[in-house]
């Protein structure tokens, strides 16, 4: 199976990038790591991509595993990522399970909307909500790990590697789902869902379970986007954050698993590059971006690297 | 013969429009049954409320002698019960292999197979073979071999049939219920096509309902005819005698029984 | 007693608000089917651009009195600079493509307008109080209200009357859901579609710039203004049925009314409740309360 050859890549760069650690400096290590988180982000709106629905409000699930992470450290004092992480997917599943009655009974622009809604209303409650700092969010502890905290040299190390693992092991998942049947539906539901029903399957159960999954996966990424940034606030759930995601899925395709990673990275150094040349026109440098994308590369940048089947 | 699907007192009105009037119909276990009628009188209505698509406003049907009123369509699929469509409806962006591993995903799936604890290749229930090679089993009875690897959206309108009608079977179904499996179908073509779905269909086993408008298919291969109009059956009999009922003749077979008549007569004379 | 009386006067000057902000959008999406993200830019354009002419306007001594029509010419010039161009020179090439595609590509529109904005007008604030206090103030019950908040009734009013009488009562009117109703068979009849198009998209966006050029006395105008709308007018727009003026009317008026209470009885869950209303009514009435959108659901 292809996916498996572009996983043993996704393994053998993320090796090469914990092996590279001590010798990249501080903000590229920070960098590499947000791509990562973002990375999970993107792919889980990749899975609901496929079955072909877009969510304009991911950032609802990448901003609850992100305060989940800070609420563990501030009001229970756990520090460890790992457990962060699980607790953020956890949490952010738990959500979307519920959630996912709702949702998976609605296509295209609607469920676009609805999704964009609901992580509105999460930053609507949170902009308001004291105990969580309001607008100004609260710090997070110093990361630990299994019990051990790293110094101020190798704490960004020490991220990188647990963000990379986390990041593998979840890729390998989702990658390993979608080779079983539900998995492969996703194309399915997006070209014939009457089909699909006259076959046997229930759309909305697949679309359910897709839903949960992709929450469970930004839920890891804003934990560990949390960690990395050791800092959280109410615009994590703002819709402009849910467009960035956008973006790198656009930009990523949905061919591979390995693409939103490698998006996420381009994005990643897009926004440095642009905000150190001129802070004032990120947003247009993004605009242009994505437009040029949208028109000129529909498939995602992984098409670039040779068609599947011809149309 | 045993009863295995059972209509009864089936009625169904869309406002003012009344789709289906005291249908009734049982219908015998490895029989094969023509539904005819004009366009209008009820017998897609009929096997929408089959499969689930549509709730009679009253009556009920029963399958294996089970009420299967109140099930959906993907429940009806589940039981035993396939319908094909009469605009093909297929995965576009698929393969022809694609779409019909999807098909046996499902299949799979519901079975309880497959899934992501599993290892290995499982056997599709009913075929006892791995779903790669139960694919391969049913393209090449439909004679879709060498369309494999094409994309559905490419296919000629024939094929396209042929694989909607392929997807069918994946789940091995009891009782087939085919929707004009001819219609876009050349003349010269009809019956060749319908003569490889009835071979296909009846390897495996299944009772047979198809829609169909061209009079000389129904008689070949239907054992058996239920003549629709105006949301009744308003004939239920071997295709020699349904098809030449004054009724029928009048509602639904139009002018062109007429002309089979006249040859008959020319021919005779 | 006091109180309600002073949340429905409240929420109907929001309500106002809202729908002249929010009815352009459904226009659009009505006549074009696209979701129009730009939306928020016009708005702010329409913030900007007022700020600067009236701003100027007064700064040069010309009749305070005039600003009025200042604000509006502000929202009519700035919208005939970007709206063709945009239309034109973007939009229709992408009509073919699916409606969420169409969404995305005018969410890129709306950032590099954003930028756009910046560059122009850079990223400090702007006042201009002078229209807002003019008219003096009115009283209802023992609340005080500017009168300038009457304006924002009165438009809104104008807006959606004058739009009901254009698409009921006028041959351009009938020709318009002609358009809406079905484009191929309007182009096959010999209606010039594409001009219908442009129409539409420069007047909806008219809509949103005037809503921001009569916003601008009353606010800071700063960067940004025109996130917010977006999310707004959706949600107007969602709850009374996208596409439908009467539903754009009822859904500002219920999304105002809500707000309204939620800010006299429970501001902590003053953002919250308008987007909860939203996800209520898509989850029970998902095509709104009139409706042209059929939400694609099993």
């Amino acid at each position: 199976m292809k996916g498996d050859r572009t996983l043993i890549i996704l393994g053998a760069v993320l090796l090469a990038l914990v092996g590279a650690g001590p010798l990249l400096p501080q903000w590229a290590m920070f960098i590499v790591t947000i791509a990562i988180a973002k990375g999970l982000v993107a792919l889980a709106l990749m899975l609901q991509l496929r079955a072909g629905l877009v969510s304009f409000g991911q950032a609802l699930y990448y901003c609850i595993g992100a305060y989940t992470a800070g609420s563990l450290g501030r009001f229970f004092g756990i520090s460890d990522m790992l457990l962060q992480m699980i607790t953020g997917a956890a949490v952010a599943a738990f959500v979307a399970f519920i959630l996912g009655f709702l949702l998976a009974r609605y296509r295209g622009i609607f469920y676009g909307l609805l999704s964009l809604a609901l992580s509105m209303i999460l930053y609507g409650l949170l902009v308001k909500s004291e105990a969580l700092g309001s607008t100004d969010g609260i710090n997070i502890l110093p990361s630990t790990v299994f019990g051990i905290r790293p110094d101020q040299g190798s704490v960004r190390h020490v991220v990188l590697i647990v963000g990379c693992a986390v990041a593998f092991l979840a890729t390998l998942l989702v990658n390993r789902y979608l080779g079983t049947p539900l998995g492969q539906l996703a194309a399915a539901i997006k070209d014939n869902e009457i089909r699909v029903e006259y076959m046997g399957a229930s759309v909305r159960e697949a679309i359910h379970v897709k839903y949960v999954i992709a929450a469970a996966l930004s839920g890891i990424g804003g934990a560990l986007a949390a960690t990395t940034v050791g800092h959280i606030d109410p615009d994590m759930a703002y819709w402009t954050t849910s467009g960035e995601f956008i973006f790198i899925t656009i930009l990523a395709g949905t061919r591979s698993v390995v693409a939103p990673f490698l998006g996420a990275m381009i994005f990643g150094i897009i926004h440095t590059v642009a905000f150190d040349i001129s802070p004032n026109t990120w947003q247009m440098t993004l605009g242009i971006a994505l437009l040029l994308v949208i028109v000129f590369l529909p498939e995602g940048l992984w098409s670039l690297f040779g068609r599947r089947k011809a149309a | 013969m045993a009863v295995v699907l059972d209509a009864r007192d089936l009625n169904k009105r869309f406002g003012a429009v009344t789709a289906a009037t005291n249908v009734n119909a049982a219908i015998e276990q490895d029989s094969v049954v023509g539904l005819i009628g004009t366009n209008g009188a009820g017998k897609t209505t009929f096997i929408n409320m089959i499969t689930g698509y549509i709730k009679p406003d009253t009556g009920s049907i029963h399958y294996q002698g089970r009420d299967i009123t109140a099930l959906s369509p993907r429940e009806v699929t589940r039981i035993g019960i396939c319908r094909s469509f009469q605009i093909p409806q297929l995965y576009s962006s698929l393969t022809v292999f694609e779409n019909m591993m999807v098909g046996l995903g499902v299949v799979l799936r519901n079975a309880g197979l497959g899934g992501f604890f599993s290892r290995g290749a499982p056997n599709v229930p009913g075929y006892d073979a791995p779903a790669e090679a139960v694919a391969e089993r049913i393209l090449q009875r439909f004679g879709l071999s060498d369309y494999r690897n094409k994309n559905a959206q490419v296919l000629p309108g024939g094929v396209r049939k042929l694989l909607d009608i392929a997807l069918t079977m994946v789940a091995k179904p009891t009782i087939l219920l085919l929707d004009e499996p001819t219609s876009g179908v050349s003349a010269e073509e009809k019956f060749g096509m319908m003569e490889m779905v009835m071979t296909a269909v009846k390897a495996e086993g299944a009772t047979v309902l198809f829609v169909e408008h061209d009079m000389e298919v129904v008689s070949r291969f239907a054992q058996r005819v239920l003549a629709f109009y105006d949301g009744r059956i308003i004939a239920d009999a071997a295709p020699e005698i349904a098809l030449t009922d004054p009724e029928v003749k009048r509602y639904v077979v139009g002018g062109e029984l007429h002309r089979m008549d006249e040859q008959q007569g020319a021919a005779n004379a | 007693m006091e109180q309600i009386l002073t949340v429905i006067v409240d929420g109907i000057i929001y309500s106002a608000w809202l729908f002249v902000a929010a009815v352009g959008l459904t226009l659009i999406y009505g006549v074009m089917k696209i979701v129009n993200l730009t939306h928020g830019s016009f708005y702010a354009l329409g913030a900007y651009a007022a700020a600067s002419f009236t701003g100027a306007w007064i700064a040069r001594g010309y009749p305070p009195m005039l600003s009025y029509a200042v604000l509006l010419a502000s929202a009519a010039i700035i919208t005939l600079v970007f709206a063709p161009l945009i239309e034109r020179g973007i939009l229709r090439f992408m009509y073919a493509k699916d409606e969420v595609v169409i969404m995305l590509i005018t969410y890129a529109l709306f950032l590099i307008l954003e930028d756009t904005i910046k560059l122009i007008w850079g990223v400090d604030p702007y006042f201009i109080a002078e229209p807002y206090g003019l008219l003096g103030s009115f009283e209802v019950g023992e609340m005080t209200y500017p009168t300038y908040n009457l304006i924002l009734v009165g438009i809104a009013v104008v807006a959606g009357g004058g739009l009901t009488l254009l698409l009921q009562g006028t041959r351009v009117g009938k020709l318009l859901r002609t358009v809406i109703h079905d484009p191929e068979v309007s182009r096959a009849m010999g209606i010039n579609v594409d001009r219908f198009y442009l129409i539409t998209f420069t007047f909806g966006s008219f809509l949103a710039a005037l809503g921001g050029a009569f916003t601008a006395p009353t606010v800071s105008v700063v960067p940004g203004l025109g996130v917010e709308i977006i999310v707004l007018s959706f949600a107007v727009i969602v709850i009374g049925g996208m596409g439908s003026l009467p539903g754009a009317a009822l859904g500002a008026l219920i999304v105002g009314l809500v707000r309204s209470a939620a800010i006299h009885y429970a501001p902590a869950v003053e953002l919250f409740v308008i987007y909860f209303v939203m996800a209520l009514v898509l989850a029970f009435r998902p095509r709104g309360l009139f409706s042209l959108a059929e939400p694609r659901k099993i």
